[in-house]
């Protein structure tokens, strides 16, 4: 099950593992993805705290940590080939995995439908 | 009889015309703007001004500037101030500033010629292909003579790229370490700088002697260290051992390079630098007392995502052709504002040209002989020296010969201006000369007699004098390797080479530049044949001042005539680029409240509408900030400005304000805004950029702003240079002139309780001062007010044609706008899938280049015509947009489809038209030739559209044959 955050990233929970990316709003507003800025393994985040880069031609936007947590993986395919972040924005386009400091903290996050109304105000 | 008749000279002064420029100028008639102002439903301009301009701030007195004079009044007056700087005395001074011989067909060619000074910034790639294949050679140049793989298309001067460095490595360093670590032989303006752009960010700046650098990066810890290669007082050494110390220690190496010397030395890369940095100002661009030339930077490839200023990538067009275009551009401020590495916005596109094209008229072999013969006559100078006992302070050099000549340092001085020559006094007891490729065996003797006259012994003979060994850091890597810096040779394949490139792209010689926010008007030819005075083209900026008495006059005049158009008490001359301007300004008002014991006001408000060099530029002056709304009819939202200045009221520092506004109206409420900054104690920083629908109707004074920066390359004549030069002169109110930029080199330079200086040399790009000094003389008063009115009606006449096409997005209150309309596009993509850049790129078709794109708002064109267009020239503007919005239709009502239509296909090429195969739904007349008068006068876009995302995602950034991208893409 997918959770949401305000500036548009999804979040995929697994155990203590969570997955980060964007959201396919936010690919479609960015435009094709020329480059993606990523956090090293190891990396201590708070929440809200900005620790990836996505650019457009046009565009350049921060990432952020959807919580509090520690970065164990991110996605090295993005280096190659960024354009997976338009192609397959929650699946192979996924930008890091972390493990989160409290797991019990995902269920605050949003849900599909009240993301949906967030984008629908846009 | 003879007392009927009017005496002679009364008769004289009828017929004569002073005053004959202004109408050159201001291109509309008296008729035509009659015509456009009953079009736009007033009497007379004054009427018009009255409609446009609030009543609360209009007024300005220009009553210092002198009346109008005609063209050949003011190229004497220009040619006799040149003729009291004395260019006749050859300055030997270095310290990054040298003579050169600018190749006369480039001179000719590019430098004099409007094809290549009046281009815009390469936004629209496909008609700038010229220019920037000339910006990839240089980059090409660049990172072969530094041995680094990523070069950008040039910066403002060296004393700045060095500072942009220092920002980069911080940036990258991600805050681990606030210490810079500093070699002490680095050029005196160059570490001033470092230390003006410091200490606001928090960076602390610590100077090492060249032998203490290795234990000072494993004590220190500096995030990055900043060498000089060769040092300043010339000399020489292996960089290795100390570029290994600070990456040891987790820090960045930064090598300021001389590209001259990079022809015969070890380049930094192979050294290990992370960034190379410098002036390419000996490769034929003139000193012109200080600039205007190109700085250069190159990066490791990790790197290049923090490079700052505009790259120059090779893309491919929509029919898969290698096409240029500039790269990456969301590391920069327009996109990143606040959080940009740099504020820096324009290059040095013209002076990058000249040099990239000094390297392809020379080509390697070439330019190594010219290096060699500045290291010999160097080495015979040095040698000369010490067979007359004179024993040098370094072993081998490249150009510069320091000579430690205790108290006989002031006589060997004196001695060689005797003999018409400058020399550097380094400090009470050295000398140092400097040579360059203009000196002949007739200046070495010269010198040689000034040492023996000195010395008090017989001069060595010079066939006695030997030539040098092997120099131990030698190159041994080839570079200029590229098939351009081989093929030019002969002077007609230059002169074609250039003409080719020309041909290639839009400037202000082909037709109406009609960018929002640039004011593309005249580059008079009187205003441009000044700066290649040998009087003003051949100064060393740190010539003796009693030998630039032309210049300083000319900078006395000038400020002063500034200081009329903006209202303010004082002007500095010295930022070389409009950002440069918004930092000192910010600076001056950061030191003012410093000054008042006020060190916790820190904080910037600029409106949402902002350029994006503003956060950028505040980000750097040390300020946080925090952004304003606008309402919806695009003006500043003044409830939400007071509250936030209340609720920031301690920490107040400015506030950053464009007037005429970003959308291109007069805000009604620019004195409330003011005042209400006043009453929380911050400053107000207007942005020039929009001063051209100001002077002589208002002022910065009259709307209350306390700073502000002028864009001599927008309103006041320089030409744009298809990229830079510009210059962005700073005025200020009378309580902030304490706190303007001042010089190290130069005492009057500045006041003396400045905060230093922001630019490399003390009148920044001195040798350009000329074309806003002859502007405003073949103006004057007069003419500039009516400037000024004649933009404000052509926006106007623009807009009241358009209206009926295209929506217009912002008005002032009586339904003026004010030098520049903006064009709503935004509704078009619904039912027609047509985009505001479809739009642009089909004007290319129409042989126009395109308006200021989605700019301050998306999906909108914004237009600024400037009073130099005439009247035939807007009509052919607006039938262009008129017919292009007929194409629209046609895909509104089906008759053409919205994936096959002259505009998404746009722009379309020779190549393209003339093709056995056309698969489009449309003619091929309708294709290049929509309009009738393309059958007179037809641009060609020599690309297809250009590809920005397979470029970002392959970056490549120096010359390569062509086909091989193309290759790789099929």
């Amino acid at each position: 099950m997918l959770r949401f955050t305000k500036d548009h990233e999804w979040v995929r929970l697994d155990g203590r593992i969570a997955t980060v990316g964007i959201t396919d709003h936010a690919q479609t507003a960015l435009g094709d993805v020329v480059f993606v800025d990523l956090p090293e393994p190891g990396r201590e985040v708070s929440e809200a705290e900005a620790c990836a880069v996505v650019e457009s031609v046009k565009a350049a936007s921060d990432v952020y940590a959807p919580l509090a947590g520690r970065i164990t993986e991110h996605n090295a395919a993005l280096s190659d080939d960024p354009a997976l972040v338009n192609s397959d924005p929650v699946g192979s386009g996924w930008f890091f995995k972390m493990e989160l400091a409290d797991p019990a903290a995902f269920d605050a996050l949003m849900d599909a439908a009240a993301y949906d109304a967030l984008v629908e105000t846009l | 009889m003879n007392a009927i008749l009017p005496a002679a000279l009364s008769r004289f002064a009828a017929l004569s015309d002073h005053d004959a420029f202004i109408a050159r100028h201001i291109a509309p008639s008296p008729a035509d703007q009659a015509a456009m102002l009953r079009a736009i439903g007033c009497d007379s301009l004054e009427q018009m001004s009255a409609r446009t301009v609030p009543a609360a701030i209009m007024g300005a007195d220009l009553s210092a500037i002198p009346a109008a004079a005609n063209e050949a009044e003011v190229l004497a007056e220009l040619a006799g101030l040149a003729a009291r700087n004395r260019s006749d005395i050859l300055s030997l001074i270095g310290q990054g500033y040298h003579n050169t011989h600018v190749p006369p067909v480039i001179l000719r060619n590019v430098l004099e010629n409007p094809g290549w000074y009046t281009a815009y910034t390469p936004y629209q790639a496909e008609i700038a292909q010229g220019r920037l294949e000339a910006l990839v050679t240089f980059q090409t140049l660049i990172s072969d003579l530094t041995a680094l793989p990523v070069a950008n298309a040039s910066l403002l001067d060296e004393a700045t790229a060095v500072a942009e460095a220092v920002a980069l490595a911080h940036a990258a360093h991600k805050g681990k370490s606030d210490t810079l670590l500093v070699a002490a032989d680095l050029h005196p303006q160059t570490l001033a700088v470092i230390r003006t752009r410091a200490e606001p960010v928090g960076i602390t700046v610590v100077v090492a002697e060249p032998e203490a650098i290795v234990g000072a990066c494993a004590a220190q810890k500096p995030f990055a260290l900043v060498l000089q290669y060769p040092g300043t007082t010339g000399q020489l050494r292996d960089l290795r051992a100390e570029i290994a110390a600070v990456h040891d220690a987790g820090g960045l190496a930064v090598v300021a390079a001389d590209p001259l010397a990079l022809c015969l030395l070890t380049p930094p890369g192979e050294m290990g630098a992370d960034i190379a940095v410098g002036s390419t100002q000996r490769f034929g661009v003139p000193m012109g007392y200080g600039g205007p030339h190109a700085g250069y930077m190159a990066v490791r490839e990790p790197l290049k995502r923090l490079l700052p200023g505009r790259l120059v990538g090779v893309s491919l067009d929509a029919a898969g052709r290698p096409a240029m275009r500039l790269a990456l551009q969301t590391r920069e401020q327009h996109i990143r504002r606040e959080k940009a590495t740099s504020n820096i916005c324009t290059a040095q596109v013209l002076l990058a040209v000249m040099a990239a094209m000094y390297a392809v008229w020379h080509g390697p072999e070439g330019l190594r002989r010219i290096a060699e013969r500045t290291r010999l006559a160097a080495a015979m100078l040095a040698e000369a020296a010490r067979r007359m006992g004179i024993v040098p302070l370094h072993d081998t050099v490249f150009d510069t010969v320091a000579l430690p000549m205790g108290d006989r340092a002031e006589p060997l001085m004196q001695a060689a201006l005797t003999r018409g020559i400058n020399l550097r006094r380094i400090d009470d007891t050295t000398v140092a000369i400097t040579t360059d490729e203009t000196v002949t065996e007739a200046v070495i003797a010269r010198l040689v007699d000034a040492l023996a006259e000195v010395a008090g012994v017989a001069a060595p003979a010079m066939d006695s004098l030997s030539a040098p060994g092997p120099l131990a850091l030698s190159r041994d890597s080839a570079f200029c390797t590229a098939a351009v810096f081989h093929s030019h040779r002969s002077e007609h394949g230059m002169l074609r080479y250039l003409k080719r490139l020309e041909d290639r792209d839009v400037a202000l010689n082909r037709s109406m530049i009609p960018l929002g926010s640039c004011t593309m008007k005249l580059n008079a030819t009187a205003q441009m044949m000044p700066i290649t005075l040998p009087g003003f083209a051949n100064m060393h900026p740190f010539a003796p001042a009693d030998q630039a008495s032309g210049y300083r006059i000319l900078v006395e005049r000038l400020s002063a005539w500034l200081c009329a158009a903006t209202g303010f008490a004082a002007v500095s001359l010295q930022p070389n680029a409009g950002s440069q301007g918004e930092y000192a300004g910010l600076l001056a008002i950061r030191a003012w409240h410093f000054a008042r014991g006020d060190r916790q006001r820190d904080v910037c408000l600029i409106p949402s509408s902002a350029h994006g060099t503003n956060p950028a530029s505040a980000v750097m002056a040390g300020m946080r900030v925090i952004v304003v709304g606008c309402d919806t009819d695009g003006n500043v939202d003044l409830a939400d400005l007071a509250a936030k200045a209340a609720h920031n009221a301690d920490r107040l520092a400015a506030l950053m304000v464009t007037y005429p506004s970003t959308h291109g109206v007069f805000e009604e409420g620019i004195r409330e805004a003011c005042a209400i900054i006043h009453a929380h104690g911050g400053q107000v920083y207007m942005d020039g950029a929009n001063m051209n629908a100001q002077v002589g109707l208002t002022s910065p004074a009259a709307i209350g702003a306390d700073v502000c920066h002028l864009n001599l390359h927008k309103t006041f004549c320089i030409p744009h240079g298809g990229g830079g030069p510009g210059v962005g002169p700073i005025g200020v109110a009378a309580h902030l002139a304490p706190h303007l930029p001042n010089h190290p080199c130069l005492a009057d330079a500045g006041p003396e309780t400045g905060y230093g200086p922001v630019s490399a040399a003390p009148y920044g790009s001195a040798a350009i001062l000329p074309i806003p000094y002859a502007y405003i003389r073949l103006m004057g008063p007069e003419g500039l007010r009516q400037a000024t009115q004649v933009a404000i009606l052509s926006a106007n006449y623009m807009a009241h044609r358009l209206a009926a096409h295209y929506p217009i997005l912002y008005r002032g209150a009586q339904g003026m706008v004010a030098h520049e309309c903006i064009l709503d596009c935004r509704d078009f993509q619904v039912d027609t899938g047509i985009l505001v850049e479809d739009i642009a790129k089909r004007l290319q078709d129409y042989g126009f280049h395109a308006p200021t794109m989605s700019w301050p708002v998306t999906g909108t064109l914004m237009i600024e015509p400037t009073e130099s267009e005439p009247l035939a020239e807007l009509d052919r503007f607006c039938d262009a947009m008129i017919a292009i919005r007929g194409e629209i239709a046609r895909i509104e009502s089906g008759a053409l489809a919205r994936a096959d239509n002259p505009l998404k296909n746009a722009p379309h090429t020779a190549a393209e038209v003339t093709a056995s195969l056309w698969p489009h739904g449309y003619t091929r007349e309708e294709a290049a030739f929509p309009l009738p008068y393309l059958r007179a006068q037809k641009y060609w876009p020599p690309v297809k559209r250009v590809d920005n995302v397979h470029g970002d995602r392959n970056l490549v950034c120096t010359c390569a044959p062509l086909e091989a991208y193309a290759a790789a893409a099929e």
